[in-house]
């Protein structure tokens, strides 16, 4: 380490993502400080559902080679992180989802996702809560959950790392201006820090997008794969007013978290009730079994959102020094790993596992202006 | 089946049943909810092996007599569903009731501490054990241990002698020289004089604590320190609280201010929020004589009867002096900060143990951490203790304030607000 | 006199008896097992705690400030 170093690396935020890139520095035997100003972040809000997602063939690869980390890393979690590899089954209300979740078992399979399509009466054999009717469902067999915290968590206990409680209020290349005046430098400092990045950086194109949430009571064994419904992709979700759909996941505890919302233009944390509602109706369209059980906690969380829903990870092209791994809207916890390994890979200069060429911030920032 | 009422009162305790019987005369149409199936609160709570006293029967029958007062029983407040209007759930169905007026008289729940062995079937808490025998819940010939402090605990011990229990102790934390300091005050609030006598129970043991319950599948008996020795005894229940916390949830997410642990009130009985008045042990706790006059106040003030309500004021202001002698006496003592040890459960909800949250130095973290307060209970039980033990303020509340079912958040309107 | 089941055994109680309160007539008092396996029995008695949470004719509800019904089907175990 040079002399007047806090660290070799410093990252800003200590959600998964900031998490996941201070575990892989550490075992490259970097030593990392992890800043954090115990903000609430999208980690400790969201669902921890682990999923590929194939909206486009940038995200199916992150997400893909993402899950394949999390199965590779799972024997090695502590049961506190819940991981499960439950399987996400996707569902079709009516003839064209369901040509929808056709298309997707071609794409998926082709790229050598393990996936099954399920007929319309094989559903509810695999899954008895949910109503009669549906057309069918897209299973996604590697797909899974973990408790996102506690695997933050485990994730900043490696050797190498140091954690401290602190807001950062300015950056600057390499160098972090804490709030009590005080500059730290390291030889590079990551920005994890999801919607609070632009605070940081006001040119990244990052915006919130508020969802909330609900957990019922313990009711073991009602449901066993994460049910999500196709409309998620389809429709409904990829409209710009606010939206829901029926995203339905068991937890380890017997638990069920019942999602999902999206709302622009917002930072109010406060639990809407008109949305909440909104959300568990659809959510019981699908098991209409849900009506009478208890819900125990709702609360809300931001999901930090870029214009074409993929993150931005890589040097910051006008601010040398500075490298980014933000902007991962729902996928944070899934895409840690791939999140990670990409920017390692370009702080080493070495040739990262998957082309890093889809996530670069240039698309949004412009090319890089120092040599 | 949604509802509107010009006067809303949540909570049938003597401080709601006080609001309701002193607002009614206006003619105002009031509603009064209580999640328990009967009026009364915890005080004057009925059933089968209840004696009410002639007071308490007295005002239900005068609720009874009012064509404008509406009671609904085993109703919860889930959600504020919108401005003045509350989502509500029973046993069957959810509504939404809007109101003009609200009066909270939400009461107080025990502040129920962490000990070795406190999760065993046959611990309750003081109040607990108290309203569980006035349900019917036998414990004829049981020998019973009243642990904890407060006046609660003598409460207790006569319901549990009455209805054939064996108490063979009653260990009160205070010290016996602030228990006798508040004993000798008594005389000066005739009402309370009856109470002076327990004081003297043979079984009564001031500066004297609960330190373990004993027992594998249950309750087999207690460790106690008694005046600094430790002592055992073979029982078969403990009834342990140490005092109460006002339920502020509801008035906090209304948004009323509180003043320490309580919601803040003015003479009139009113929160910070216009229109939204407070009565009772949610606005600090004073005993049912001071809820009652609290809550006719709240009722006079919330129907513009103002004079009536200024008329009460020397009333309430005396009570309030008792009030304040009650929690000088019974104030806690420190020590009582270290009776959970490292593998003793703090959550009981998620099974924490007091080693996973020791090491935390708030309760957000804690909680993610560990899951204590993601239970059921919503951090009711292992909030207040964790409130006590480490200082940690409990999180704002969040709908639903209490479990609920799904399709009573349901009846939330869905569309989204202009 | 409301006749009652509760795990499977009829049981005949007191008009006005809680649920909390059946249990300990019919059986041990234990309404649930908790997260690490301890049977847990009724706490605050008052609504709060949570611990007396019970199946009742297939919805979860509190036993302490539930009163026993005629028909009623109690369980204690999920």
């Amino acid at each position: 380490m040079n002399q007047g170093l806090v660290a070799d690396v410093i990252v800003i935020g200590a959600g998964i993502i900031g998490a996941a890139c201070a575990q892989a520095l550490a075992r490259r035997g970097l030593r990392v400080l992890v800043l954090d100003a115990g903000l609430q972040g999208a980690t400790a809000a969201g669902m921890g559902h682990l999923l590929v997602l194939d909206d486009n063939p940038a995200e199916l690869a992150l997400s893909q080679y993402s899950l394949q980390r999390w199965r590779e890393q799972a024997p090695g979690l502590p049961e506190g992180c819940a991981y499960r590899n439950n399987g996400t089954l996707w569902l079709a209300a009516n003839a064209e989802e369901m040509a929808v979740a056709h298309s997707k078992y071609l794409d998926l399979q082709t790229q050598g996702v393990a996936c099954e399509l399920i007929a319309r009466n094989a559903l509810r054999v695999r899954e008895p809560e949910l109503r009669e009717g549906l057309e069918g469902g897209l299973l996604i067999n590697g797909d899974g959950i973990l408790y996102a915290p506690a695997t933050a968590n485990w994730m900043l206990d490696t050797a190498g790392i140091e954690q401290r409680r602190a807001r950062v209020s300015e950056v600057d290349g390499n160098r972090v201006c804490l709030d009590d005046g005080q500059w730290l430098s390291a030889e590079a400092v990551i920005l994890a820090n999801g919607i609070q990045a632009s605070d940081l950086c006001p040119e990244l194109p990052i915006e919130p997008k508020k969802g909330h949430l609900l957990i019922t009571d313990r009711y073991p064994g009602k449901v066993t794969h994460t049910l999500v419904e196709l409309g998620y992709v389809t429709s409904a979700h990829n409209a710009t007013g606010p939206s829901t759909a029926c995203n339905i996941q068991p937890r380890p505890t017997g638990q069920l978290f019942i999602g999902a919302s999206r709302q622009f233009g917002t930072t109010d944390p406060q639990v809407e009730g008109w949305m909440l509602a909104k959300m568990l109706k659809r959510a019981a369209e699908y098991m209409p079994g849900l009506a009478q059980l208890n819900g125990i906690r709702a609360w809300t969380g931001f999901r930090a959102a870029s214009p074409d829903g993929l993150p931005l990870i890589g040097e910051h092209p006008s601010r040398k020094g500075l490298w980014l791994a933000v902007g991962h809207e729902g996928l944070g916890v899934t895409t840690a790993p791939g999140t990670a390994d990409l920017l390692v890979a370009q702080l080493f200069n070495e040739t990262p596992p998957l082309a890093a060429q889809d996530y670069l911030p240039q698309r949004f920032l412009g090319e890089a202006v120092y040599a | 089946m949604n509802e509107y009422a010009d006067l809303l009162i949540i909570g049938a305790g003597p401080a709601g049943m006080s609001a309701a019987l002193a607002a009614a005369p206006s003619g105002a149409r009031i509603i009064v909810l209580d999640d328990n199936p009967l009026p009364g609160g915890q005080i004057w709570r009925d059933g089968p092996l209840a004696r009410l006293p002639n007071q308490a029967r007295k005002m239900r029958e005068r609720l009874h007599t009012h064509s404008n007062i509406h009671h609904h029983a085993g109703t919860r407040v889930i959600a504020c569903s919108g401005p003045r209007q509350l989502l509500v759930e029973d046993a069957d169905h959810g509504w939404l009731i809007g109101y003009d007026k609200l009066i909270l008289c939400t009461g107080a729940r025990e502040l129920l501490l962490p000990f070795p062995g406190w999760t065993l079937p046959g611990v309750t808490g003081a109040g607990g054990l108290q309203a569980l025998i006035k349900g019917g819940l036998p414990v004829q010939d049981q020998r019973v241990v009243i642990a904890g402090s407060g006046p609660l605990l003598l409460a207790t011990a006569a319901t549990a002698k009455h209805s054939g229990a064996d108490v063979l102790h009653i260990a009160e934390q205070a010290s016996s020289s602030a228990v006798a300091g508040f004993a000798l005050q008594l005389p000066r609030w005739p009402g309370k004089l009856l109470q002076s006598f327990s004081l003297f129970d043979r079984h009564y043991h001031t500066g004297s604590h609960i330190v373990a319950a004993l027992g594998n599948e249950r309750l087999e008996g207690v460790r106690l320190r008694k005046q600094g020795k430790i002592v055992e005894l073979a029982c078969d229940r403990l009834a342990c609280g140490f005092g109460l916390i006002p339920n502020t949830q509801l008035g906090q997410a209304l948004g009323c201010a509180l003043d320490g642990t309580a919601l803040a009130v003015d003479v009139w009985q009113a929160t910070g929020r216009a229109d939204h008045y407070a009565a009772g042990e949610c606005t600090g706790f004073g005993g049912s004589e001071l809820a009652l006059v609290e809550g006719a106040i709240a009722g006079h003030a919330a129907v513009n009867n103002t004079a009536a309500a200024r008329h009460l004021w020397p009333r309430r202001a005396r009570w309030q002096r008792f009030a304040t002698a009650l929690n000088r006496a019974f104030s806690l003592d420190p020590q009582l900060k270290s009776l959970a040890q490292a593998d003793t459960l703090v959550c009981r909800c998620e099974d924490v143990p007091y080693a996973a949250l020791a090491g935390h130095t708030e309760w957000r973290a804690a909680k993610l951490a560990s899951r204590c307060g993601m239970g059921a209970c919503q951090g009711r039980v292992c909030g207040g203790a964790l409130q006590y033990l480490f200082d940690w303020q409990p999180s704002a509340p969040r709908p639903p304030f209490s479990p609920a079912r799904i399709e009573t958040l349901m009846c939330l309107d869905d569309t989204p607000p202009a | 006199m409301p006749d009652l089941v509760l795990d499977g055994r009829a049981l005949r109680v007191a008009e006005g008896t809680t649920v909390a309160a059946a249990l300990a007539l019919a059986d041990d008092g234990c309404t649930r097992t908790s997260v690490s396996g301890q049977r847990r029995a009724p706490l605050c008695g008052m609504g709060i705690c949570q611990e007396c949470r019970v199946t009742i004719d297939g919805r979860r509800r509190l036993a302490c400030q539930t009163l026993c019904q005629d028909g009623m089907q109690v369980r204690t175990r999920a």
